[in-house]
């Protein structure tokens, strides 16, 4: 079903678990909602501090495992710090 | 906040159609999950057409496996939250998401599917995926 918009009206992403890389360093893990002026709003998100004493990759690996440890019910990441934007289960 | 219950009606019905077990209390959660012997598969359900939609004709379809486990128990997030919330004590190694599955054997985890290993993906795929695990945690022991 790739490809398939599950929500009609909204972009492909609705709905979907991603990852998007900051351009602070910080990681966001959470439910894309939508990509809007103020910057991308995701919905029961985790964050990555960089320095926080487990690395990106297996802060990850252990979101993958074991689910995301929400720090935000819901989050807007700036359009300036929104980097790349990714499955998470890709 | 609870959706009517005719509107979640259809996806509770598909979910006992495919011979799930409704935990609609804790009490019933207890007796089911609590010193659970055997295999058994905990679904809980959602509202959420993203994932969901896909989730339940996924396992639908995996239940359809030669092997599988010996019993399907559901709860409904959202709307039978206090079961909801005492299930996922039996998980709460987990993270909390809807729609997910837990598959037990002897009371251990010993496969879990989250909400986002399903959002995307064909019944096709969640049911294979389901069926590898119930070839390795359900059939028969020697």
């Amino acid at each position: 079903m790739s490809g398939h918009v599950f929500h009609p009206g909204h972009e492909e992403l609705h709905g979907v678990t991603v990852v998007i890389r900051g351009v602070s360093g910080r990681t966001y893990v959470g439910r894309y909602h939508e990509r809007g002026d103020r910057g991308v709003v995701l919905h029961d998100v985790g964050v990555h501090e960089p320095g926080s004493g487990i690395s990106r990759d297996d802060w990850l690996a252990r979101i993958r495992k074991f689910g995301i440890k929400v720090d935000h019910r819901t989050l807007i990441v700036p359009q300036d710090e929104a980097g790349e934007v990714e499955r998470l289960a890709s | 906040m609870p959706y009517p219950p005719a509107l979640v009606a259809p996806m509770r019905e598909e979910m006992t159609r495919m011979g799930a077990r409704e935990l609609l209390t804790p009490q019933e959660v207890d007796a089911a999950i609590g010193d659970q012997k055997g295999t058994m598969l905990v679904f809980v359900n959602s509202v959420c057409g993203c994932a969901a939609a896909n989730a339940r004709p996924g396992l639908a379809r995996a239940l359809e496996h030669p092997v599988r486990p010996q019993e399907v128990v559901t709860v409904f997030a959202g709307q039978d939250v206090e079961a909801t919330a005492r299930a996922r004590q039996y998980f709460a190694d987990y993270q909390p998401s809807s729609p997910s599955m837990a598959l037990l054997r002897d009371g251990e985890v010993v496969h879990f599917v989250h909400r986002h290993q399903i959002e995307g993906r064909s019944p096709q795929a969640v049911a294979a995926e389901l069926t590898a695990a119930f070839d390795r945690y359900c059939g028969a022991t020697v």
